[in-house]
């Protein structure tokens, strides 16, 4: 392989690699705050797949880099380093805005992944027949709460209307590109991610209508940034408290 | 067995006399009941409560292995804490009403999990002395008198020996490492272990609840049986590790073939349990804010629960 398609499917490995470590990141920190126990245990469990996703695309990434390890790109790069789509490093919110991301961010997983397992690339076609078995219960986790809470109380209906309007403007940077990765899907590599928009649409739409909700104006505006450096103000939260120790003690191995 | 008549004490009492387990439809002594009730939850209040010392490192866990240990160790926690809720539940009592009489102070949790995680190590710290010491207490009561929790117990164990693995080996990694490194072992080891030789409860002597447990095989074995058995049984773990226990007085009594131990500050541990521990205020305040906050979203779930049902039902009629 050349360097420039090395650097391209670098890049594309990262951009997967750093969705699901920062997501996860946010939904470990429902531990102990669930809404009742047994959500307790899903969130983590959720939290934990999207971990061992991570670990398996970073430990690609390393062999692509040769040598590096999966915690070097967890542990070792500064913020404006990492790629993960805007929306995964937002603040969890109240549950009803866990759930409205987990519904976008899962839906637009599902039809990634599907994608992903016809890709030509051994390894990542592999890793997504993996990934999109837990992507699916993820899928149905966040679908059959975006019910509950659309379709339950007064109170509920509101807060989901919510946060599925508050963050809709952050879902169009999960479908950004870039030349490189544009190399990728001509090789038949990596799928062509801003083409999966209108399907992601389609069944977001029809999730919402059988929860009674409002799918948003689809002329909003969306913020744009996670593939030119530019994060929100949240990311850097993230990273300091998740390099905090292997910064504060360099050289050791924990 | 005059008059066809069968007294149900008797078969009780012949059921614990002959090792049989006590099932959740069988005629049991009210007081039977109640002490169930105040143990397992306790038990399951505690797996609960213990998810926050250590979901507190989740986030600044130092690698991405270590992360994922954790979690699932978490998971794990809060998995007892279900079956040990249902088991509780068993006994007549909702999960509901448990829930209030942790908030309310009346069900209370171990006195362990009122320490402050403070450091990375204290996670090793943890899975190797605390769930150490929840193991030797849940081995013995997988022998307990009440099937659902004798089988709760069978369950738990397993996972249990498990987390008390990783722990130590967290430690050793630790240990074998920087400086720093050591030193933030040593610092756990010093702050965790007199709070888990606690864990066992008052001595016997002092015990309110112990004979009755143990009369009726709740309890097999004893609060300072199973204390020493911890402490036999760790010595030799944490001079591998090269960590000191901070106890002058721990020796080998060749006579009595155990380990000799200094004196356990029982003010300490009255203070504890009383709500004067490091975290107690931020344990339970967070548990009831957490519980309080979230109220609409269980009210969503059983609003949408109930307009599914009762929709089903109308599709059966027409
Ligand atoms: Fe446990
Ligand atoms: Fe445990």
């Amino acid at each position: 392989m050349s360097n420039n398609s090395n650097a391209a499917l670098l890049e594309f490995v990262l951009r997967l690699g750093d969705n699901n470590l920062i997501l996860g990141h946010r939904l470990s920190e429902w531990c102990s705050n669930g809404p009742f126990l047994e959500e307790d245990i899903a969130l983590s469990n959720i939290a934990l797949d999207y971990l061992g996703q991570t670990r398996i695309l970073y430990t690609y990434a390393g062999t692509l880099e040769g040598g590096k390890t999966e915690d070097f790109y967890a542990y070792e790069r500064f913020e404006h380093e990492f790629t993960n789509a805007l929306i995964t490093e937002l603040p969890n919110g109240d549950y009803a805005h866990s759930i409205a991301r987990q519904l976008y961010y899962s839906v637009f997983a599902d039809l990634l992944l599907t994608e992903l397992m016809k890709s030509k690339d051994a390894t990542l076609s592999g890793y997504a027949a993996k990934a999109i078995k837990e992507t699916a219960y993820h899928l149905r986790h966040a679908t059959d709460w975006t019910l509950r809470l659309g379709d339950g109380t007064e109170e509920s209906h509101q807060r989901m209307q919510k946060a599925i309007d508050d963050l809709f403007m952050y879902t169009g940077d999960m479908f950004a590109t870039t030349e490189k990765e544009k190399s990728l899907v001509a090789a038949g590599i990596a799928p062509d991610v801003p083409a999966l928009k209108a399907a992601w649409t389609k069944k977001v739409e029809s999730v919402l209508k059988e929860a009674t909700l409002t799918m948003p104006d689809a002329a909003t505006w969306q913020m744009q940034g996670s593939r030119t450096n530019r994060h929100t103000e949240h990311i850097g939260y993230i990273i300091a408290e998740m390099q905090y120790v292997t910064r504060a003690y360099p050289g050791n191995k924990w | 067995m005059e008059n066809n008549t069968v007294n149900f004490e008797n078969v009780f009492n012949d059921k614990i006399g002959k090792n049989e387990y006590i099932e959740p439809k069988d005629w049991m002594p009210e007081k039977y009941r109640k002490t169930l009730i105040r143990q397992i939850s306790q038990h399951a209040h505690s797996e609960v409560i213990g998810m926050q010392p250590e979901g507190n490192w989740i986030t600044r866990a130092p690698s991405l292995r270590r992360k994922a240990i954790l979690l699932a160790k978490i998971q794990d926690e809060g998995g007892h804490g279900l079956y040990l809720y249902s088991a509780c539940e068993t006994l007549g009592i909702s999960r509901e009403e448990l829930i209030r009489q942790l908030h309310t102070g009346a069900a209370k949790y171990s006195s362990i999990f009122n320490y402050p995680a403070l450091n990375w190590a204290d996670i090793g710290a943890i899975g190797w002395l605390v769930d150490g010491a929840a193991i030797v207490n849940q081995v013995s009561l997988q022998r307990t008198s009440y099937g659902p929790y004798s089988r709760a117990m069978v369950r738990i164990c397993k996972e249990e020996s498990f987390h008390q693995r990783q722990g130590y080996e967290l430690l050793l990694e630790l240990c074998r490492g920087s400086k720093e490194q050591k030193a933030m072992a040593q610092d756990a080891m010093n702050r965790w272990w007199w709070p888990s030789l606690m864990m066992f409860g008052p001595h016997d002597a002092d015990s309110a609840h112990s004979a009755d447990s143990i009369k009726w095989k709740i309890k097999r074995e004893t609060n300072d049986e199973l204390r020493q058995k911890f402490i036999d049984k760790t010595v030799a773990q944490a001079e591998f590790l090269g960590l000191t226990i901070p106890d002058p007085d721990l020796k080998w009594n060749e006579a009595r073939g155990h380990y000799d131990f200094g004196k356990i500050d029982w003010e300490e541990f009255n203070n504890v349990i009383k709500g004067n521990g490091p975290c107690n205020k931020q344990r339970l305040e967070h548990h009831v804010k957490v519980h309080n906050e979230n109220a609409w979203v269980r009210e969503a779930a059983n609003a949408y629960a109930a307009k599914k049902a009762k929709a089903a039902k109308g599709a059966l009629v027409a």
